[in-house]
């Protein structure tokens, strides 16, 4: 079986802070990591792999060069081989651009079965490249993925609602966004982590997979960003004081007060 | 400047491990049972943890020195017990069968202690020989087919937990150093073997430590490992390594105090200020920390001279002897800084305090550091 | 539109190297270099003190954007009702088809869902374009995605609205690849712009720490996916009557390749948090999956619901679909009670539009006091049956 991944590169938004003074975000310090999402949507496709013998898992991701930090930790996870989608052209790109290229760095990648994605990345939160790129590729897509259990000639997924699930049948190949409950991903080996400065990363750049600049990166967004800001911290409201049972007092009274209850 | 990125990425997977898996509810129930769940220690398995060095073709992740350095110390940083199970098979188990093991031996053990399904000690104290490890007096005699083996050996780390142990006793009486054998004795299945009760310990609560006591036990001869005599040369060989792993377990404590002292400092206010906006705070601080720094270069120099094949041994004792002693003086003054609060068993520091006081003791004293540099440096 | 550093100007203080939110500037012999993670944001242009970093608009071929008109919302249903957030998105949809000048409009599909168009003329749509067929009866992207760009093609909205639910975040994109355009995700804010009477989609990154206003200039429809719960809901007005315009729609077998097998409701009361006026929600203080018990008497004896943080869901405490934040659902009730939660923003993102927020924490540093109205430092053992003792009173 042939398993793509599409992963990302994020800074770890849960350590990212606001400075209170300036208003300004804080990124020293702050990590590169592996998408949690997509480790869930890696995870995935690794258990595969360990049930069927003769499956590659490759990954692949539109980014930076420094991208190749998180490629090579999904290497030590255990995928087979990485692609990085690297060029000043695709700098800028909403999601529309984005899904363009990574379609296009799949054709370049040949066959599959099924493509695995993480529902949505936590630097732009948007869920939308995973959906996009089935679209481009013409490949059937179900997102939410909870539960995916593989037959012959199709995939029986179960789809998150938001109060409860629907399970759906769908052919190969597919592409299918996974969410957190999919699975618990592995740690990576130190022998995996040992292989995977082994292994091979491939980098291609516009040319290499048939793009023209016009057609990828900020040129081929049909969003842009107007402007950025932090949002304004809301005013400080009143700190409580006294027994326990005084402020619970004095807070049902304010409350009352402004009619609440 | 020692490490490369896949170094860096070691770390992160050690960290990460560390941080998700030991948690406060874990370690506190480690300290209350005394047992260390298997459930984590499969994991650690699973993760390459104890055959990082190892090469492959055992089992083993084909890691470096490097390696082992950055797992030890962030696993000790979390917890200084964990770490022991991390260096087990690293260094005082694996070491000896990885110098002096024939092939089929190595075959035979390594595996299955790399994927953690068997534990193996390391058997050289007794209770007349510590430092003067020479002065043992285990005897083991050659009878036809097997070696008798008699004597008792004492504060055996993981002794009531194992497999296996490395044992060495004496073949020879009259050749002091010259001696001593090592030998696999099968802990579970050799009649006349058998275990101490397990020790009281301050710290490191969680592996157990005993006596092993062997009354006539009978060794099958394939059991001896390496020559005759050369006992005592792979167990100061092994030491020599296992050095490296004790400085490591230093460096990570050390940082682990070092991180709560901070934290404490930034939160505990006295007299309407950050206790850390005081200079006596702030200055032991700055000292802790250039201490530590120091000793996280004098074991990642060691770990990187033993990676290029450089002669290490020197700087192994050096790493070994001041980051045990740091540790120690960091622990001190993280506790210290603490007040009353570092005396209470909620807070971290009481336990990493204890944790690291034996660091400066087993696997050579800082005493006999102290011999090993200085005769190195003195020699005529 | 790209990001251009004046090399004249620049005198390689780094400040923008250190505010760009991407990582993306890079200094280079004393001067600022843009690099490939540059998204256009225009932070660095804002904070350059020496103005040497400037934003220039390129020049596009653009598509006939005076073809496009109205206002569209997408009127999700699921088994033959309305999604509460179809009430806000026409609220919303209304104030902008106002200001533009044009119609509110809505789009519905389903099978045997004429009624539903009464309802969404009485919530302030002036036309509904209706596909009815059996193979619409529940969602499936394909389905869904081919019967409504059809529409769009063929109507050319000028603005398409849809909820950012599970659904409406899985059609959303496709519609948007389909139609060539852009879409936004999980708006928070819409304004039409009174220059060129485009639509500014105000929303949410980085978890919650930044937030981005974008515009789609050249492409149409401009769409974007809106959260359930932060616009307000359009006001009922009983009678009112609209046109109904229906769609073709037409099958090949093939056409869909999805099928539904089964759909599993979650056992237990169902969890409106959107709708609900008054919420005790619980975090990683509370210890366990036991301190929601607690929470629960508070909440009936106010007549609330009880909610989480993400920390106590991923702690297995509670079911996901409790899970108030950035990555759960968003609420603004009247009152908001964060029990044992410290704060962080991916929560806050989620609540801080509750009309008041109540904090009760052990920690008095803990980030939530900054956005409570009131705030308590005790334990929510102590204080939780406190309250209830004071609200019997």
């Amino acid at each position: 079986m042939k398993i793509l991944v599409c992963v990302k590169q994020v800074p770890d938004t849960n350590e990212v802070k606001i400075d209170p003074v300036k208003g300004t975000l804080i990124r020293d310090g702050v990590p590169s990591i592996l998408n949690p999402d997509d480790a869930n949507a890696l995870e995935e496709a690794l258990k595969i792999k360990d049930e069927r013998p003769g499956t590659t898992v490759s990954v692949i991701t539109m980014g930076p060069p420094q991208a190749d930090d998180m490629l090579r930790e999904c290497l030590a996870m255990g995928a087979d081989e990485a692609y990085l989608l690297s060029d000043r052209a695709f700098g800028g790109a909403d999601t529309c651009a984005t899904s363009t290229t990574i379609a296009a760095g799949i054709d370049k990648i040949g066959d599959y079965d099924i493509i695995f994605a993480g529902r949505q990345a936590i630097d732009g939160d948007t869920a939308q490249v995973g959906p996009q790129v089935a679209w481009r590729l013409g490949i059937p897509v179900v997102t939410y993925v909870q539960d995916v259990k593989l037959c012959e000639e199709e995939v029986i997924v179960q789809r998150q609602m938001e109060n409860g699930y629907e399970i759906l049948e769908v052919q190969m190949p597919c592409l299918l966004t996974a969410v957190k409950e999919l699975n618990e991903p592995r740690y990576m080996s130190i022998g995996g982590i040992m292989d995977a400065y082994a292994k091979k990363v491939t980098v291609w750049n516009h040319e290499d997979v048939g793009l023209d600049p016009k057609d990828c990166g900020l040129n081929a967004s049909p969003t842009q960003v107007f402007r950025s800001f932090t949002p304004a911290p809301k005013g400080k409201g009143e700190m409580l004081d006294g027994t326990v049972t005084e402020m619970t007092e004095q807070l049902t009274e304010k409350l009352k007060e402004k009619h609440y209850l | 400047m020692y490490f490369t990125k896949q170094h860096e990425l070691v770390r992160k997977l050690a960290r990460e491990f560390a941080e998700k898996e030991l948690t406060n509810e874990i370690l506190d129930e480690v300290e209350e049972s005394g047992t260390f769940p298997e459930e984590i220690l499969y994991k650690m398995g699973k993760a390459g943890f104890f055959g990082i060095k190892t090469p492959k073709e055992y089992g083993g992740s084909g890691g470096d020195a490097r390696c082992y350095v950055l797992v030890m110390e962030e696993m000790a940083r979390v917890s200084g017990v964990a770490s022991i199970y991390v260096s087990s098979p690293n260094s005082l188990s694996g070491g000896p069968l990885l110098l002096s093991g024939t092939e089929e031996q190595k075959r035979k053990y390594l595996p299955s202690l790399i994927s953690g399904k068997k534990k193996l000690c390391f058997a050289l104290t007794e209770p007349g020989a510590g430092s003067d490890a020479g002065g043992m007096q285990s005897t083991a005699v050659k009878d036809g087919d097997f070696y008798i083996l008699n004597g008792r050996k004492t504060f055996i780390t993981m002794a009531p937990l194992a497999d296996y142990a490395v044992v060495y006793a004496k073949t020879d009486m009259t050749k002091g150093t010259k001696g001593i054998s090592a030998f696999i004795v099968d802990m579970k299945n050799t009649p006349g073997i058998s275990c101490g009760k397990p020790e009281h310990k301050m710290g490191v609560i969680g592996c157990a430590t005993s006596d092993i006591i062997m009354d006539n036990a009978r060794i099958p001869a394939e059991n001896l490992l390496g020559e005759e005599g050369m006992g005592f040369i792979n167990a100061m060989k092994t030491l020599d390594t296992g050095r490296m792993g004790v400085a490591a377990q230093s460096i990570g404590v050390a940082q682990g105090a070092l991180d709560e002292a901070i934290k404490y400092a930034k939160e505990r206010k006295q007299f309407g200020r950050r206790i850390g906006d005081f200079q006596a705070i702030a200055f032991m601080i700055a000292d802790m920390a250039t201490k530590l720094e120091a000793a996280k270069q004098l074991v990642y120099k060691t770990a990187y001279l033993m990676d290029t094949h450089q002669s290490a041994s020197m700087e192994a004792s050096m790493a070994k002897y001041y980051a045990s002693e740091v540790c120690n003086e960091i622990a001190s003054k993280s506790l210290q800084i603490h007040g009353g609060y570092g005396f209470i068993k909620d807070y971290k520091i009481e336990r990493m305090y204890r944790d690291c006081r034996v660091f400066t003791i087993y696997e050579g004293t800082s005493q006999i550091q102290q011999l090993v540099i200085s005769g190195k440096l003195l020699k005529k | 539109m790209a990001v251009n550093v004046i090399k004249e100007k620049c005198r390689g203080c780094s400040i923008c190297v250190k505010n760009c939110p991407f990582e993306a500037i890079t200094m280079e012999n004393k001067l600022a270099v843009i690099g490939t993670a540059c998204t256009g944001c225009g932070v660095c242009v804002e904070k350059c003190p020496f103005d040497a970093i400037e934003k220039s608009e390129e020049p596009k071929d653009t598509v006939d954007l005076s073809e496009y008109r109205d206002v569209w919302v997408f009127a999700e249903q699921r088994e033959g009702a309305l999604m509460p957030v179809v009430k806000e998105l026409l609220g919303e949809g209304r104030k902008l088809a106002d200001e533009i000048g044009c119609s509110l409009c809505s789009v519905l599909c389903g099978n045997h869902v004429e009624g539903l168009a009464d309802e969404l003329f009485e919530y302030g749509a002036d036309k509904v374009y209706l596909a009815d067929h059996k193979e619409l009866e529940s969602y499936r992207t394909d389905a869904y995605t081919a019967v409504i760009h059809d529409a769009i093609k063929s109507h050319k909205p000028e603005i398409v609205l849809l909820g950012a639910t599970h659904i409406g975040r899985d059609l959303g994109p496709c519609l948007a690849v389909r139609c060539n355009t852009g879409l936004t995700a999980d708006c928070t804010k819409l304004e039409i712009d009174i220059e060129d009477k485009k639509i500014k989609q105000t929303r949410p990154a980085f978890g919650g720490n930044l937030m981005a206003t974008i515009v789609c200039p050249n492409h149409r429809p401009q769409m974007s996916t809106v959260r359930p719960g932060v616009m307000e809901k359009a006001e009922r007005q009983e009678g009112r009557k609209g046109q109904v315009i229906p769609l073709s729609v037409s099958f090949e077998e093939d056409d869909i390749r999805t099928r539904i097998l089964e759909v599993v409701k979650q056992a237990g009361e169902a969890v409106s948090l959107t709708d609900a006026e008054i919420i005790v929600s619980g975090g990683m203080g509370l210890g366990g999956a036991e301190g929601f018990e607690l929470l629960k008497k508070l909440a009936d004896k106010l007549g609330g619901v009880v909610a989480a943080s993400r920390a106590a869901v991923d702690a297995g405490w509670i079911d996901h679909s409790y899970q108030v934040g950035q990555t759960g659902t968003t609420v603004r009730p009247k009152l908001y009670f964060a029990c044992g939660i410290s704060g962080a923003i991916q929560h806050v993102a989620g609540m801080q539009n509750s009309e008041q927020i109540i904090a009760i924490n052990k920690n008095p540093a803990a980030p939530i006091f900054e956005v409570a109205d009131y705030g308590i430092v005790g334990d929510f053992n102590q204080v939780i049956p406190a309250l209830i003792e004071a609200l019997d009173k």
